[in-house]
């Protein structure tokens, strides 16, 4: 992501001579939106349908009936270890596409031009602050929590019959993708009126 | 030989005038149009064997779910243990559950666990004090029960039907139940296998003392296995009795599932 921002970038912002500018629009570009999205919507497409399709799966094949004629809350075994891993993994993958990405960028820069490596990341580092990391990182947890929470509740309403497993997962990626879009534009209304 | 030593251990099981499941005027539909129940009442006894026979769709699998509160039924009491279970909360249901033991008629194995993992599972949530020692010996005196003590670290995929029906046994017994529960537990699988399943389902009655209802279209199983039978018709109990007393029915209705 970060080396064809940069290899897309670079023609515009040299024509304005703002080369120097590119690092800090490369670090911006990608901490505040495109690795959030990018790796939230990739994930919807792994995790939010793998868990709509096992979970419907073991719907289907009344596994979740035998855990619950056990005596066993399947909402507790089976949601909220999903749940909680989604909600604490995609900030943590989040953090390192934005290292990848902005290492991408290095190596982008550095197809035209010869740029030293402490040079760019102090550049980097110098045009983050607080507000671009801080709800960037917090949005990626409603990220996560809604791609849990979405694949689980996919699974656990799927109709009986094989065809409703691939329903599910199906559903699970659409629902899931559209929340990560509706998540990242309440997120940036809020950012704007609180920074 | 094993025929007379089944029909003895059938006369010589402890049926007590104890009533551990009673239903009374269970109603279910599902939407307007699909009425399945309408008012079964029964009545199971501490130590039976109960067979619940009827055609497909006649709501058999239905009323067990609703016995279980797997599903909840529009009309009726349901009592196990003499408590209704409609006035538990979810927790003093699962109590209930532990001792009432479910097998499913495609096993339900927890396909991503080894037999086992399958086992333990419940164990393990239900007494987390046990040792893991503890656990080893429940699940080797389980699976020994069933005969598949050598499958213990396999998939339930790698397993035939007969073993997954036995493994799903195993999994239901490492709780101890009281009553168990079969919804067709030999539906799909061959006539001699069917014959063991039904064999280990009075095994299972004679060694843990087990109150039985059991879900089935297998007449052989049903006459292996019942003390009494009760036969469902368009949402009611329409005849009752002994595989004898049923098999000479004046009805023809239900002389046919006999023939």
């Amino acid at each position: 992501m970060g080396l064809v921002l940069t290899i897309q970038s670079r023609p515009t912002l040299a024509e304005f001579g703002a080369e120097s500018w590119l690092p800090g629009m490369v670090a911006l570009s990608l901490v505040r939106e495109i690795a959030p999205v990018i790796t939230a919507l990739i994930c919807a497409g792994k995790i939010a349908s793998g868990i709509g399709a096992e979970l419907g799966s073991m719907k289907v094949t009344e596994q979740i009936d035998a855990m619950e004629v056990s005596g066993i809350n399947p909402y507790k075994y089976l949601v909220v270890t999903r749940v909680l891993a989604t909600t604490l993994m995609i900030p943590l993958l989040v953090v390192f596409a934005d290292v990848i990405g902005i290492m991408g960028g290095y190596a982008g820069i550095n197809i035209h031009s010869d740029v030293n490596m402490v040079r760019y990341f102090s550049q980097v580092i110098e045009s983050l602050s607080f507000v671009d990391i801080f709800p960037a990182t917090i949005k990626t947890f409603f990220f996560g929590f809604f791609i849990g929470m979405i694949g689980c509740y996919k699974g656990f309403t799927a109709a009986n019959g094989t065809e409703s497993v691939g329903k599910a997962a199906n559903s699970a990626v659409v629902v899931a993708s559209l929340s990560i879009f509706i998540i990242d534009m309440l997120a940036v209304q809020m950012t704007d009126l609180f920074y | 030989m094993l025929q007379e030593q089944i029909n003895i251990t059938k006369k010589t099981s402890r049926v007590e005038s104890k009533t551990v499941i009673k239903v009374t005027g269970l109603c279910k539909s599902f939407g307007k149009n699909n009425v399945i129940l309408k008012g079964i009442d029964l009545s199971v006894q501490k130590g039976e064997n109960l067979v619940v026979l009827g055609k497909s769709g006649s709501g058999k699998s239905v009323t067990i779910k609703c016995m279980v509160g797997l599903i909840k039924p529009d009309e009726g009491d349901i009592k196990l243990f003499d408590t209704d279970i409609a006035s538990l909360n979810d927790d003093e249901l699962n109590v209930i559950r532990v001792k009432v033991g479910f097998l499913f008629q495609n096993s339900a194995l927890y396909d991503s666990m080894t037999v086992r993992e399958n086992l333990e599972f419940p164990l393990k949530r239900h007494f987390k004090k046990l040792s893991g020692r503890e656990v080893d010996t429940a699940v080797t005196e389980v699976l020994e029960s069933v005969g598949l003590a050598e499958a213990v670290d396999k998939m339930p995929s790698e397993l035939s039907g007969g073993m997954r029906k036995r493994i799903g046994l195993a999994r239901t017994l490492i709780l101890k139940p009281e009553i168990i529960l079969y919804d067709e537990p030999t539906t799909g699988l061959d006539t001699i296998t069917s014959r063991e399943i039904s064999e280990l389902i009075l095994e299972v009655q004679k060694k843990y003392k087990t109150t039985s209802v059991i879900i089935t279209h297998d007449m052989s199983c049903a006459k292996l296995t019942g003390d009494r039978l009760v036969i469902l018709k368009d949402g009611k109990i329409t005849a009752q009795g002994s595989y004898e007393e049923l098999e000479k029915s004046s009805d023809s209705w239900v002389r046919s599932f006999f023939i």
